[in-house]
């Protein structure tokens, strides 16, 4: 029969021939991954539980990113309850201030096209864009997972995207996603995976791709994926790894709706609070105050993002109303953003750059912003109280529209500054 | 009569020809910092108590977010956003996420001459210009910024005659610990201390600044160094107009209340060891300690010539998988030059943490802090009981090359023997 | 298993998101500090209404947003013993039947139950019945895996018990 790819990884991993939408199925799971904030939290259910040794401690990785820096005591408990829980099972992949968890899953090669990734956090569907299926769990169950290496998961339906054509200049692939989820709205995919195809996804970088992959989530979907090429072997192979499976849909394999794009077509767009699907063409918020601008998280704090907007400041000031915050996704990022001039750019234009984690995108660090305050943010959430007070304000947006909008003091058209 | 540089700085200020200790004199104040720390309290002093609201010298006043940046809380931005609608409506020199306040007047404001207050405690480093700057409270601060003067009581002088040269991997962090150990943590109350003597001459202008940062430890209600061409060469360099102020000396024969004497080539590493700054113990007295995090920043040690201390340290090698290691430049300044030098990459490499410029691990409100039952060895000011985080912690302070040293090794040593110095 | 759950309505609308139910600022938070602020951003002081036994009645895709399985372990922990909903997102359904707390997809709830009625969930046939207006409306069973977590007393409570059988 033929398969989308989220079944065909599936069935791979319940070592089945094939499997169906709705078919409930146990699979062995080939990484996971929990960070600082729920780490503790895993550990007391592991315990709980009965289990004493972690099936693999070679297929676990612990990364500090939502508490890093810590700004308390009760916040560095975390750090030495999981450090304590590692040293004790051997689990070597730790990572204490190296990046967000995704970039890292990605950048480590924790996380390989044609694999099932578990992680205690509703943005591990960002690997999906290399071809894992990559979803999230809450800290029972993954305590559940280090016990027995294995979990239930439902075969989900697929969603299909076809997206032909060119992105224009100043386009990316955030206003691509938030376009997709603005039009099937918060909960379009709820329960189902989404798989993008079509000429523009081979154009895109990997790191455009996971961007796509990891907004998935926002329109509700249990993984969002794309069938790995040439430009993910390429990143594989750089790590020295090449023992996976290069899945890939069938061509005939029976989707739950089919849905077209032409990128060509797309212009920036923006979500606003409170819900990720108030997505608008950015036009409509044009001129808008902004007083923070944030460039960062697992979304878009990749390099080719925080080059971007250092292409779009460089020899510029930052308007002096708004405070612009960098967040490098990874430590390797910042590295790579240093050596590409992109870090000096940015500072000498005004913007501060903080330790790669999560930082204002988890609301518990980085720059919360005030009531009444606007942001212009590169990250993926802007549910009320999420990274401010109740009536702090966050526009979503590529991270081209955000420098711009920086530079601006208010929301601008990132083409009109090319 | 002679005077002091302390009582000369004043006199002028005061339009006096001479003042004397323990006189009170009103004096214009050249600049008024004020931080995110406690700029609130003092709005609200200015908007609930002030029966005329107006601000004679805007122009004076100088706003720096630096001790909860970036904002870590709800209520830290809240207070953020109310401090920066008074700054604007009032017209401040404003200063959001571009480095610590000192830093920040020394870079861009304070000269020779002049009298700076801030609503800081460590405002008295100023005194590395030649300057007289101290730190004031709240309601002195809106007094000041109310009328752009204050009154102050002249202190009298304690003179610290510096002879010697500082042995490599020793730095002016280590003398003036040990001073602080020495005459103890009020041993400098009301007074001021000023630094003279031929050693002053081999000190950086950076390392000065260091030196006059931590007087306030002893009590001292500011420190003063002459500004000699090493000052004035600075302001040079770094002020648009090149303005270097009004340099002043101190009088021969003039009345100073205690004289004490240091020899640099004497003083070796040493820390200030749990809970208080005066608790000074030479480093090879508590070797060995184990350490969870390092901290190198501050107004005190967050310079570039630190910078470039820890970057020959870390150079090649990695931090101790035990530690942390938090690097906070002092200002976007000084990150820009360590960037520009491939300091920055250094620490990353090495495995550092690198944070924004900001107070962060020395102010412990908003990031880079200790949990319990650890131990932190910090190039900041204070080591107070819960200063860095939780309050079940043991901070030590030491030079730049202590913590280069200590995050290395995973546990405090001498660096001279650890770097082979 | 309970067969019964009997309790007052309390009513919230459509997406209802993790960060409504759980800010992020109290995370790190012990949970018996953090429930008392849940749904701090909609309903300030929620937990201090509600009456153990109680049933929340909501919109569509509750829970969506983050995987933090402190917004379904507050919502149990106030007492708080089933959310019925017109639809859930994945991962707070998952989080919610692996803590015991029933996680209830039904349409046409929303319809039928007013803030304040008196609900009885007949989890053995599927029905909903709010006692205040003798009003029904029915519900899919759990699947069978499901059910075994769930009469465990959740997801800890059934691996232990697994984990003990298999010491034996």
């Amino acid at each position: 029969m033929a398969m989308t790819l989220a079944e065909k990884i599936l069935a791979r991993k319940a070592l089945k021939k094939e499997v169906a939408p709705g078919e409930l199925v146990t699979v062995a799971v080939d990484h996971t991954m929990t960070y600082d904030l729920f780490c503790p939290s895993v550990v007391e259910a592991f315990k709980e539980m009965g289990f004493k040794q972690v099936w693999n401690p070679n297929k676990i990785a612990i990364i500090f990113d939502h508490l890093v820096p810590a700004k308390n005591a009760k916040e560095v408990e975390h750090f030495k309850v999981s450090l304590a829980f590692a040293r004790a099972q051997g689990i070597t992949k730790v990572h204490q201030h190296d990046g967000i968890c995704h970039q890292l899953l990605f950048e480590k090669g924790y996380s390989r096209p044609g694999d099932v990734i578990l992680g205690t956090d509703s943005h591990t569907v960002t690997t999906g864009g290399v071809g894992a299926f990559a979803t999230g769990i809450g800290y029972t169950e993954m305590a559940s997972i280090w016990g027995t290496g294995e979990i239930w998961l439902k075969v989900p339906e697929t969603l299909r995207f076809e997206i032909e054509g060119e992105l224009a200049p100043g386009v990316s692939a955030k206003d691509l996603i938030l376009k997709i989820i603005g039009d099937i709205g918060h909960a379009g995919a709820t329960y189902k995976a989404m798989e993008f195809g079509g000429t523009l996804i081979g154009r895109l970088s990997v790191a455009q791709r996971l961007t796509i992959a990891n907004m998935s989530v926002e329109a509700g979907a249990k993984a969002g994926l794309m069938a790995p090429d040439e430009k993910v072997l390429e990143h594989y192979r750089e790590l020295g790894i090449t023992d996976f499976p290069m899945l890939r849909p069938d061509p005939d394999a029976a989707y739950r709706s089919v849905s077209r794009y032409d990128a060509s077509k797309l212009v920036p767009m923006v979500s606003c609070s409170p819900a990720v699907d108030n997505v608008m063409p950015l036009f409509e918020v044009a001129g808008e105050e902004v007083r923070k601008a944030f460039l960062g998280s697992c979304t878009n704090g990749r390099l080719e993002d925080i080059e971007m907007a250092a292409s779009l400041v460089r020899g510029k000031k930052i308007h002096p109303k708004v405070e612009m915050i960098v967040t490098p996704a990874s430590r390797t990022i910042y590295q790579q953003a240093i050596q590409s001039g992109a870090v000096a750019a940015l500072v000498e234009a005004g913007a501060y750059v903080t330790v790669p984690a999560c930082g204002l995108c988890s609301g518990i660090n980085g720059g919360v912003v005030a009531d009444g305050d606007t942001i212009i943010s590169s990250n993926n959430r802007n549910f009320l109280g999420r990274m401010g007070g109740p009536t702090a304000r966050v526009i979503l947006a590529s991270p081209a529209s955000v420098a711009v909008s920086a530079l601006a003091g208010k929301v601008v058209d990132p083409r009109e500054y090319l | 009569m002679a005077m002091t540089l302390s009582e000369k700085v004043l006199a002028r200020a005061a339009g006096k020809d001479e003042v004397t200790p323990g006189e009170i004199v009103q004096t214009e104040i050249d600049w008024i910092m004020t931080n995110d720390a406690t700029t609130h309290v003092s709005i609200d002093i200015f908007e609930q108590k002030l029966l005329k609201q107006e601000i004679k010298h805007p122009e004076r006043v100088i706003w720096v977010v630096d001790h909860n940046i970036p904002a870590e809380s709800v209520e830290t931005a809240n207070v953020h956003r109310k401090q920066r609608i008074f700054a604007g409506k009032h017209g401040f020199n404003s200063h959001v996420g571009e480095g610590i306040c000192h830093q920040l007047l020394v870079e861009k404001y304070v000269l020779p001459g002049q009298v700076v207050i801030g609503a800081d405690s460590h405002t008295c480093s100023h005194g590395a210009l030649g300057a007289f700057a101290t730190g004031v409270g709240s309601t002195d601060l809106v007094g000041a910024i109310r009328e752009g003067s204050l009154w102050f009581m002249v202190p009298a002088t304690l003179k610290f005659h510096l002879t010697g040269k500082l042995r490599e991997g020793v730095t002016t962090k280590d003398l003036i610990l040990t001073i602080i150990g020495d005459i103890s943590a009020n041993g400098a109350n009301y007074r001021a201390m000023e630094f003279s003597g031929p050693a002053v001459s081999t000190l950086s202008f950076e390392s000065r600044l260091a030196l006059c940062n931590l007087v306030v430890e002893a009590g001292g209600k500011n420190a003063i160094m002459e500004a000699d061409e090493k000052v004035v060469g600075y302001l040079r360099r770094n002020r648009p107009q090149g303005a270097t102020g009004v340099v002043l000396q101190g009088d021969q024969g003039a009345a100073y209340e205690k004289f004490f004497h240091y020899d640099l080539s004497q003083i070796a590493p040493v820390v200030a060891c749990p809970h208080a700054v005066d608790n000074v113990s030479p480093i090879i007295a508590v070797e060995g300690r184990e350490i969870d995090q390092v901290f190198v920043g501050s107004c005190s040690n967050g310079r570039i010539e630190d910078l470039r201390i820890l970057g020959r340290i870390l150079k090649g090698n990695r931090v101790h998988s035990r530690v942390r290691l938090a690097v906070s430049p002092a200002s976007t300044r000084v990150f820009l030059q360590a960037l520009e030098e491939g300091l920055i990459s250094t620490f990353l490499e090495a495995g550092a943490m690198v944070l924004n410029p900001n107070c962060s691990t020395c102010w412990g409100g908003c990031q880079a802090v200790v949990g319990d039952g650890e131990r932190l060895l910090s190039t900041g000011t204070r080591n107070f009981k819960g200063r860095s985080g939780s309050a079940l912690a043991e901070v030590f302070l030491g030079s730049v090359y202590s913590a280069g040293a200590a995050a290395l090794a995973g546990k405090i040593v001498n660096p001279i023997n650890y770097l082979g110095l | 298993m309970e067969n019964n759950l009997t309790g007052n309505a309390w009513k919230f609308g459509n997406n209802i998101d993790t960060d409504i139910i759980m800010p992020s600022q109290y995370l790190s938070w012990p949970l018996e500090e953090s429930y008392r602020l849940a749904f701090e951003p909609l309903r300030k002081g929620f937990a201090d209404l509600v009456t153990p036994g109680d049933v929340i009645v909501a919109g569509s895709n509750f829970g969506s947003g983050s995987s933090r399985e402190q917004a379904a372990q507050a919502i149990f922990r106030m007492g708080i013993r089933a959310v019925i909903a017109n639809s859930y997102a994945r991962i707070f359904y998952r989080n919610a039947l692996n803590i015991g707390l029933y996680a209830i997809e039904c349409p046409e709830a929303e319809a039928i139950i007013e803030e304040g009625n008196r609900v009885k969930i007949d989890l053995d046939r599927g029905v909903l019945l709010n006692l205040s207006t003798a009003r029904e409306a029915s519900f899919g069973p759990f699947p069978q895996n499901l059910r075994k977590i769930m009469e465990a007393g959740g997801l800890v409570e059934y691996m232990k018990k697994r984990n003990h059988q298999e010491a034996r």
